[in-house]
């Protein structure tokens, strides 16, 4: 019984260690599986790959980097796809944290992987706008209202891509990627159901179960957190086995994932025990 | 210059990791930086990205110039007078004497998003979601029943429906409603525990990230 006490009153800096040890070893290992979309992440890719070339599809990358490791699996592995289907991107952010990190995924996927594709005429970065769900509920009606220039100060009317769009109405999918207020719900309620516009979102895992009851009639389909990441780039990878040899941070990540689950099931398991067994004791001793 | 920032970025992270094993001065230290840089990096942000495009271009372009020329030769609209006054109002709330006029703007910030949040609200959160939940019990797939999609048809109204029950409390849970009510609890206990699910990976996710950050970016331990 003694083992009982002691398991019951372990140190939890043990258990913090163990949670270290159980992401470090399979990132050195470089341990991976194998990931298969699941019907609510294809639907997103399924109507990327379905739109027509040229389509508009608004990227709104409301996230800061505490939930980078999380969403921008799921930023780089969109962005490769709308622009091997030749889609229009328009970067936006409704979070101040995300015009740098928009400025960042430009740089380092779209502007580098695809040199041939010309900034202002194939995708634009907005940049990010204060106003949260006011912000979205303007764009609905005018979208040059709010945004004047783009993120460089380039006047909007000068840049080509933004000619033909006039609000929001006028994308064919918009796709809000983030981890909390304002987000993809605020799309859905402010852009989505109102302007009849097909809204897709990708969501840290905390907030994807609050966003599971809108799919599949009011949100197309839902990356939630690492998991969905992976799904969407392993489905990438089956369409365009190019990006086998690219960078795969999701599947990745999947790896010491799936080990840090066991371990916490292990631990959750292990403190069942003890519960049961230590009320087991003190039923035989209340007995006595 | 780039090493020297992962060096920086790596030893914030430590420092940060170190009140996992107890509080100490270099948490502090991370803490009280992160703290001050938002907060000079949310100004920056609105005065440049919002406030000088938005609001001074539109009310005297030719005052943004040097910053945002593109915009310098754009006709005045003064009717975003009006707004600016109301931010200059917001702000009297710095003074005890004259406090109170930054009532006025803040009560139309709450007025209109209530509104705004009301209409989007009812259409989307209620008659959107009762619309999800009337779904064809039985789905029919050429002619022959799905039985997949049947099932996760009846366990999604079966959810509601029983959950719903749970919060009725002006009948005493008893009998066939109290038998129901008692599912309702255990599809709580399932969502909530699919939550927790959920937010294990987020964490477990971050602490991949700040990990491929140390042995990768750091260390040169780990390809990423």
């Amino acid at each position: 019984m003694a083992m009982f006490d002691r398991v019951k009153n372990i140190d939890r800096r043990i258990i913090f260690l163990c949670i270290v040890l159980s992401v470090i070893v399979p990132l050195l290992l470089d341990i991976t599986f194998t990931e298969k979309a699941s019907p609510i992440v294809k639907n997103i890719f399924d109507k990327i790959e379905s739109l027509p070339s040229g389509s508009r599809v608004l990227l709104s990358l409301d996230y800061g980097p505490s939930t980078v490791p999380e969403i921008q699996p799921m930023v780089n592995a969109l962005v490769r796809h709308l622009n091997e289907k030749n889609h229009k991107v328009y970067f936006m952010c409704l979070w101040a944290t995300g015009q740098n990190l928009t400025t960042i995924t430009v740089d380092s996927v779209q502007a580098r992987e695809f040199p041939e594709k010309v900034y202002g005429v194939d995708y634009v970065n907005l940049g990010y706008k204060a106003g949260n769900e006011g912000l979205i509920n303007v764009l609905l009606t005018d979208m040059k209202k709010m945004y004047t220039t783009d993120v460089h100060g380039t006047y909007i009317d000068d840049l080509e891509i933004m000619r033909p769009v006039r609000n929001l109405t006028g994308f064919d999918l918009i796709v809000g990627l983030g981890g909390g207020t304002p987000g993809i719900k605020e799309w859905i309620l402010f852009a989505g159901d109102p302007g009849r516009i097909p809204v897709a979102g990708g969501s840290t895992a905390v907030q994807a179960p609050l966003l599971y009851p809108y799919w599949p009639n009011q949100l197309l389909g839902l990356m939630g957190g690492i998991k969905g990441a992976a799904e969407y780039e392993s489905e990438l990878i089956t369409y365009y086995p190019k990006y086998k040899l690219k960078s795969k941070p999701g599947i990745k990540m999947m790896g010491p994932q799936a080990v840090a689950h066991i371990v916490i099931m292990l631990f959750i398991i292990i403190g069942n025990i003890t519960f049961f067994a230590q009320r087991a004791r003190e039923g035989k001793a209340k007995g006595k | 210059m780039q090493e020297l920032w992962v060096w920086v970025g790596a030893l914030l992270t430590l420092s940060i990791l170190s009140f996992l094993y107890k509080d100490n001065v270099f948490y502090k230290f991370a803490e009280h930086l992160f703290v001050g840089v938002s907060a000079a990096y949310w100004m920056v942000i609105g005065i440049w990205g919002t406030l000088f495009p938005n609001l001074i271009a539109k009310i005297y372009p030719e005052a943004v110039r040097f910053v945002l020329p593109s915009l310098a030769d754009r006709e005045a609209d003064l009717t975003f007078i009006f707004p600016a006054l109301m931010g200059l109002l917001l702000l009297l709330r710095l003074s005890s004497r004259v406090g109170w006029i930054s009532r006025w703007p803040l009560a139309f910030i709450v007025g209109t998003t209530a509104g705004l949040n009301l209409v989007r609200y009812l259409r989307s959160d209620f008659i959107g979601q009762v619309q999800n939940t009337m779904i064809p019990l039985l789905v029919f797939d050429g002619g022959r029943l799905d039985l997949l999609h049947t099932m996760s048809s009846i366990v999604l109204f079966g959810g509601v429906f029983t959950g719903l029950i749970y919060f009725f409390f002006s009948k005493e849970h008893r009998g066939v409603f109290g038998a129901a009510s008692k599912v309702g609890i255990w599809v709580l206990m399932i969502t909530f525990g699919a939550g927790f699910g959920y937010t294990v990976m987020a964490r477990i996710s971050l602490l991949v990230g700040r990990m491929q950050f140390l042995l990768g970016d750091w260390l040169g331990l780990i390809n990423r």
